[in-house]
């Protein structure tokens, strides 16, 4: 029997386990959730674009399959994408005006690897304009709502991935972490988000921002979910050559790895002043709850780790301004009606089209990467990267993984922050480090303060995925935090 | 060139490398397509699309390193040189900029006085061509062609070490050589495969500071090169001496008027910004593959050059005109191994008749309608003295023209040599006797008229009589 009231609520594994036992076709899970995306938009705005038709095309295909014993891993479970990885035939806005119309010729390989393993997609998610912002009102789509409280900001840029999964709209979505685009708006929508290792996830097909720290993942309802979407989309990929050739574990299989013994390692910095003290409790509170499952707690040291904000607003607008170059009105995206001459196509094409936080970044990049200025700030920041990544280095010599917070408050006000671009970048001052040295970071939910859920990250060693979601599962098996829908209450 | 000034050259030529795909893409790079039909999704630039080096071109680029002598970077990183253009569609070149693949090469060219120079090769790095512009035909628009957008280059410094026109045309032909010898580009200057910037300054001789350069741009022809860094080192030793300054600045050759201009200033006043390509890793060349690529290194035009002059006894400036090409050497080669003919000979058939008749038909060597076999048989029968080089001149053209070979030609016209001295010396009695009046002249000291005498038993013959026997028989006869 389809207990349409609950199915919304049920992780992916278990939509996995139900499918497989017939409980209930992939076509009706999908027709549920579809109907709850609907009934949503407007309250959540968090899709760009539903994909109704395609994703019961994909659910009809994926229970067909199912009946003939065959489809892939993720056959007829419920998706979402981050509007910005490239899709055939539908949108791929990035939460511009500048591609409000385009459609892409090809798809992502993110985007055909859940394709192949049977995955449906139910629609693209609303996002930061390029995924430049911390709050998803950059977006030219208006901002995402958080489910917990809708006068609250997700986080950003992938709020819409990240408002999709915490309001039960779909059980996972993927995201694009940049500076912590996947971690803190998961951090503040009370879900799991995952950025793995710089080149685990081809980003062949993901609209760049800035392509030495974006790297895909997902947001998903547990550490199990996570697992098992990111053993589809991880792997090698000859169109990108950043795209690193290291096997890809059964994420799955390595979540039973318990925690006695683990070397957790707490950063100084990480607990100064900025961070909110009753998120602190909770984090601490957290750390004792590894520290009692035979988790040994110790303090490293990230001496340079204060410098991560600058130097990334230094190396992501650097390239993010180079990237966004190739958006002139020439070939495609929006176009200015009637320009005078060729200056003035390039002039009023970009002005009318990119929003302001994006324009301040290629501002911002242009600058920094200027005859005259190059040496003092990009090639300076590169250096001090260089320091950041050490740190991470001799501390991992020390410990298994880092645990802090993942960011300083739980949600803020929409329109809060959005006069002090400030205020804003020190949002991400405990996830950037991750970014600028290519490491995995995870974020799960570890408390309520004021109603809202609290964050905790833990960042492992390049290509440990597997131990920082071991962890987090097993923290998932000790509490309940994860398990809690917007509106509950302690 | 005014005495008193001394000329101050670098170039810098773009070399189109002859791979079947793209640098970045797999999109073919044949020229003269139609518009737009060989660019694909990497080459137009689009959202999310990520540039994948073909490997090719950085085993061309090792190939043309050593040639030249070059140290060959066990790093090179490539990097993005960011301008706003529509036939750029990132809106950035990926090039090659601080950390090039290739580094100081050198490279011998021989000076008017016939000694030999050294050139300095400052760097060569490799780096994406950009799409064409079409002004003509859309009206106030313009088209975009991006075919040849991501077509891959070498671009080739040299040090400033060029002296004058003529040494800079002499430079350039010598890397044309190269590329074409180790087969990395078709050198087509028409299609632009194979064209120059150049640097000039002008300083007064014995100064050691140089002078302000201007940079001439986008010559693609040897005669243009000559013709514009000779144009603009008149114009600045002009500008000097009234008292001017040089502007540094980037100037066109426009052929048509023989002269150069600047730029407009809006298309040169860019900021590159460059930066390492994040999208890109920097390219790690160990000794291995160096030495791998080394083992596929063919005989170079130097080598080429003086083994000529060794073995085969040429003249060198023989020797240098026949290794300019390598299929011209390889043409001569062949025919001085299989001809009976001395090689000289056959040096001075390839260089003369049959090279006049490739010129004027605009024919390569390959293409050649008179292949190596058919030399070899030609020049053989006038070793064997079964015709006479004359006469080897009008059947080498009737070959051309596709009467036949060599043997059939002369069967069909006669053209057989006589070498039978009784026959000769009965046309040498003919000629005499109808020429009792010079005959008489001669002997009284007229010696030029020997020469007439040949003639007429020539005319006799229709060139048949083999003229060292006439020769020596008339000598007999008039004394």
């Amino acid at each position: 029997m389809i207990s349409g009231e609950t199915l919304h609520r049920q992780t992916l594994a278990e939509l996995a386990q139900g499918l497989a036992a017939g409980e209930f076709t992939s076509r009706e899970l999908t027709e549920i959730l579809l109907r709850r995306i609907e009934s949503h938009q407007e309250s959540y705005n968090a899709f760009i674009t539903i994909t109704a038709e395609i994703a019961l095309q994909q659910a009809d295909k994926a229970d067909k399959a199912r009946a003939n014993g065959d489809g892939g891993y993720l056959n007829g479970l419920p998706i979402a994408h981050k509007d910005l990885f490239c899709t055939k035939r539908v949108l791929t806005t990035c939460g511009s005006r500048m591609l409000q119309n385009f459609v892409s010729p090809y798809d992502a390989t993110v985007v055909e690897k859940m394709a192949l393993a049977g995955a449906v997609m139910l629609g693209k998610t609303n996002m930061d304009e390029f995924a430049m912002g911390s709050s998803n009102e950059t977006s030219h789509f208006g901002p995402v709502m958080n489910p917990w409280n809708t006068k609250l900001s997700p986080g950003g840029s992938s709020g819409g991935s990240a408002a999709a999964v915490a309001g039960r709209l779909v059980p996972v979505a993927t995201g694009t972490d940049t500076g912590g685009s996947i971690r803190q708006p998961a951090a503040m929508t009370g879900t799991t988000g995952i950025k793995p290792t710089y080149g685990r996830v081809s980003r062949f097909g993901m609209v760049a921002f800035a392509s030495s720290l974006d790297q895909g993942g997902v947001i998903a309802r547990s550490a199990e979910d996570a697992a098992m979407v990111l053993e589809v989309i991880s792997g090698h990929d000859h169109r990108d050559s950043t795209s690193i050739n290291h096997p890809v574990p059964r994420y799955v299989d390595g979540l039973s790895r318990g925690i006695k013994g683990l070397k957790v390692g707490i950063v100084r910095q990480h607990f100064d002043e900025g961070l909110d003290e009753s998120c602190a409790e909770a984090i601490n509170l957290a750390l004792n709850t590894l520290s009692e499952s035979g988790a040994k707690i110790v303090e490293v040291d990230l001496p340079h780790i204060d410098l991560s904000v600058p130097a990334y607003y230094v190396v992501a607008p650097a390239e993010c301004s180079s990237n966004l170059s190739r958006f002139d009105g020439v070939r495609f995206g929006h176009r200015a009606e009637k320009p005078q001459d060729l200056h003035d196509l390039y002039c009023r094409t970009r002005g009318e089209a990119f929003g302001a936080e994006v324009k301040r970044r290629i501002m911002t990049g242009t600058y920094v990467l200027s005859a005259g200025y190059y040496d003092a700030y990009y090639l300076k920041a590169q250096k001090v990267r260089k320091l950041i990544s050490q740190d991470f280095v001799n501390a991992f010599c020390e410990v298994d993984l880092i645990a802090g917070p993942t960011t300083p408050t739980t949600a803020f006000a929409l329109g809060e922050k959005t006069d002090d671009p400030i205020t804003m970048y020190l949002n991400d001052i405990y996830t950037i480090g991750a970014n600028l040295s290519g490491l995995p970071g995870i974020s799960i939910p570890c408390g309520l303060v004021g109603g809202l859920p609290v964050g905790l990250q833990l960042v492992g060693p390049h290509f440990e995925e597997e131990r920082i979601l071991a962890c987090a599962h097993q923290y998932q098996q000790l509490t309940d935090w994860h398990r809690l829908e917007p509106g509950a209450t302690i | 060139m005014t005495s008193g000034w001394e000329v101050v050259i670098g170039l810098e030529i773009h070399t189109q490398l002859s791979t079947k795909s793209k640098i970045f893409s797999g999109a073919a790079t044949a020229y003269g397509s139609e518009t737009n039909t060989q660019a694909c999704l990497i080459d137009l630039g689009y959202p999310g699309i990520l540039p994948v080096l073909n490997t090719e071109v950085v085993r061309m680029a090792v190939k043309f390193g050593l040639a030249v002598n070059a140290a060959i970077s066990p790093l090179s990183v490539f990097a993005r040189k960011n301008y706003f253009y529509p036939d750029l569609p990132k809106g950035y070149q990926i090039s090659q900029y601080e950390l090039p693949i290739v580094e100081h090469g050198e490279l011998f060219i021989r000076t008017d006085d016939g000694t030999e120079k050294r050139i300095g090769i400052t760097r060569a790095h490799l780096e994406e061509d950009a799409g064409k512009s079409i002004h003509k035909g859309f009206g106030k628009s313009s088209g975009i062609d991006l075919n040849r957008a991501g077509t891959p280059l070498l671009e080739i410094v040299s040090e400033p070490d060029l002296r004058s026109a003529k040494e800079a045309v002499a430079y350039m032909r010598k890397i044309h050589s190269i590329v074409r010898y180790l087969e990395i580009s078709d050198g087509n200057m028409q299609e632009g495969s194979f064209r120059c910037d150049a640097n000039v300054s002008v300083r007064a001789s014995g100064q050691k500071q140089l002078g302000t350069r201007t940079e001439l741009k986008n010559l693609n022809s040897f005669r243009f090169v000559e013709k514009a860094i000779n144009f603009e080192a008149q114009r600045q030793i002009d500008v000097v001496e009234e008292g001017g300054q040089i502007v540094q600045e980037t100037r066109l050759y426009d052929s048509d008027n023989d002269e150069t201009r600047p730029m407009r200033s809006k298309e040169e006043a860019n900021d590159y910004r460059y930066f390492p390509d994040p999208d890109l890793l920097p390219v790690e060349i160990d000794d291995l593959f160096i030495e791998t690529v080394r083992k596929t290194l063919p005989e170079l035009p130097d080598a080429k050059q003086q083994r000529f002059a060794d073995e085969y006894g040429l003249k060198a400036v023989d020797a240098e005109i026949l290794t300019v090409n390598k299929p011209v050497a390889d043409y001569f080669e062949a025919v001085a191994i299989k001809t009976t003919a001395k090689a000289q000979i056959a040096a001075n058939w390839v260089i003369g008749e049959l090279s006049a008749l490739l010129n004027k038909q605009d024919v390569d060597i390959q293409n050649s309608r008179i292949g190596v076999e058919e030399l070899v048989h030609l020049l053989d029968r006038i070793t064997d003295n079964t015709i006479s080089g004359k006469i080897g001149k009008d059947i080498f053209e009737a070959m051309w023209r596709g009467e036949g070979s060599v043997d059939e030609i002369i069967k069909a016209r006669g053209l057989k040599q006589i070498t039978d001295d009784s026959e000769i010396a009965a046309v040498i009695d003919r000629v005499l006797q109808a020429n009792t009046l010079q005959v008489a002249d001669y002997k009284a000291g007229k010696d030029k008229l020997f020469g007439y005498f040949v003639g007429q038993v020539m005319k006799e013959t229709s060139g048949k009589a083999n003229p060292t026997q006439v020769n020596k028989i008339l000598k007999e006869k008039l004394t």
